[in-house]
């Protein structure tokens, strides 16, 4: 109001005649197409668009701390250090937990690994489980008939004196500690197979160790090329030895596990 | 027309060129553009009246926005900038409405 006290009315000069009438006048200058007046106007107006839509941008992006006051801004600053606080406490007791649970899993890998570990010996030990390894293979022929039972039960027994560690009989029996012989005629009965010569003792362990507890004075060689017996005996000594037999573990129905010491 | 025309075409560019507000203008601006529309008003209550000159027009304007940035600028200083630019407001709201009220009774004789 104070910024438009023009004292003297300006005379539009390119109308004839001047409109009384306010909105006359406003719709006739929205026909034409201004003066400089309105030129003037127009680059004021735009400057003010301008200006308006930029400031209304600014505002909707981000004006929470815009113009805030220091109490507030002291406010938020305090909220935030609180929340990262609790939220390194959260992470603190989240890595000890992960921690945990890995210190957890890694004992429980090892004793996996030991339970194992202990199946295989075990495993082996009962013949329950295909074994490879240097060993001897120890063929008896017998043309005779004289080999029985008795022979191959001091074959096996000088075997296990030895370290022998899985025996198989012919491919088609594994030795274990159940196992038993007996003569049948022509042959051997070995845990209900019958077997018949020539006798392939198949054994792991040393070679060396294998092949010399076989071989000496009244040992098994000896006894079975006895004179009355009269089978021949080879050895030989191998890196790799097969057995791959195995044994079902039958469930032990009288015995039970008793407190050691 | 033609001032229309304009202030169609700054709202586009301002619209198109998204332009940042520089730090040192940010206090300034709201209360600058609410000066100005203040002056706008007045200007087209003026032209209603019969009375409109361009020359007072570009004056009131440009005095209207360097008085407000003035007073922004000195409130913030005294430590009472965000009271002055309330009362800023408040006066040229207090302006534009008398303002608007004049150029209703113009356009729509009420």
């Amino acid at each position: 109001m104070t910024d438009q006290p023009t004292p003297a009315p300006k005379q539009p000069p390119p109308a004839p005649v001047p409109p009384s009438d306010g909105r006359a006048r406003l719709l006739a200058a929205l026909r034409r197409p201004g003066s400089r007046g309105q030129a003037a106007a127009a680059v004021l107006l735009a400057i003010l668009g301008f200006a308006a839509v930029t400031q209304v941008k600014a505002n909707g992006k981000d004006d929470q701390y815009v113009g805030a006051r220091q109490g507030d801004l002291v406010q938020y600053i305090n909220n935030l250090s609180l929340a990262s606080q609790r939220t390194e406490a959260e992470i603190a007791r989240l890595q000890q937990t992960r921690d945990a649970l890995r210190s957890d899993t890694r004992s429980r890998r090892t004793a996996l690994e030991r339970a194992r570990q202990q199946a295989d010996t075990l495993g082996i030990l009962a013949g329950t489980v295909p074994v490879v390894g240097s060993g001897v293979r120890v063929t008896v022929t017998d043309e005779k008939g004289g080999v029985g039972s008795n022979q191959l039960l001091e074959g096996l027994e000088e075997l296990r004196d030895a370290g022998a560690e899985a025996i198989e009989l012919n491919n088609r029996v594994r030795v274990v500690a159940q196992t038993s012989l007996k003569d049948v005629d022509g042959g051997v009965m070995v845990d209900g197979t019958v077997l018949r010569a020539p006798y392939v003792i198949e054994a792991i362990g040393s070679p060396h160790d294998l092949a010399t507890a076989l071989d000496f004075k009244g040992g098994f060689i000896d006894e079975v090329q006895r004179a009355d017996v009269d089978g021949t005996v080879q050895v030989q000594e191998s890196d790799k030895v097969e057995i791959s037999t195995v044994v079902e573990p039958a469930a032990p129905q009288y015995a039970q596990p008793g407190a050691t010491g | 027309m033609i001032a229309a025309v304009g202030l169609l075409i700054g709202v586009l560019l301002g619209l198109i060129l998204q332009p940042e507000v520089p730090i040192w203008l940010e206090p300034y601006l709201p209360i600058a553009v609410v000066a100005a529309l203040d002056a706008v008003f007045g200007a087209l209550r003026a032209f209603l009246d019969g009375i409109f000159d361009d020359k007072v027009f570009v004056v009131s304007f440009v005095s209207n926005v360097l008085i407000a940035a003035v007073i922004v600028y000195l409130g913030d200083k005294l430590g009472v900038g965000g009271q002055l630019s309330t009362g800023v407001i408040v006066v040229l709201g207090i302006r534009i409405f008398s303002n608007v009220a004049a150029i209703r009774r113009h356009i729509f004789h009420a």
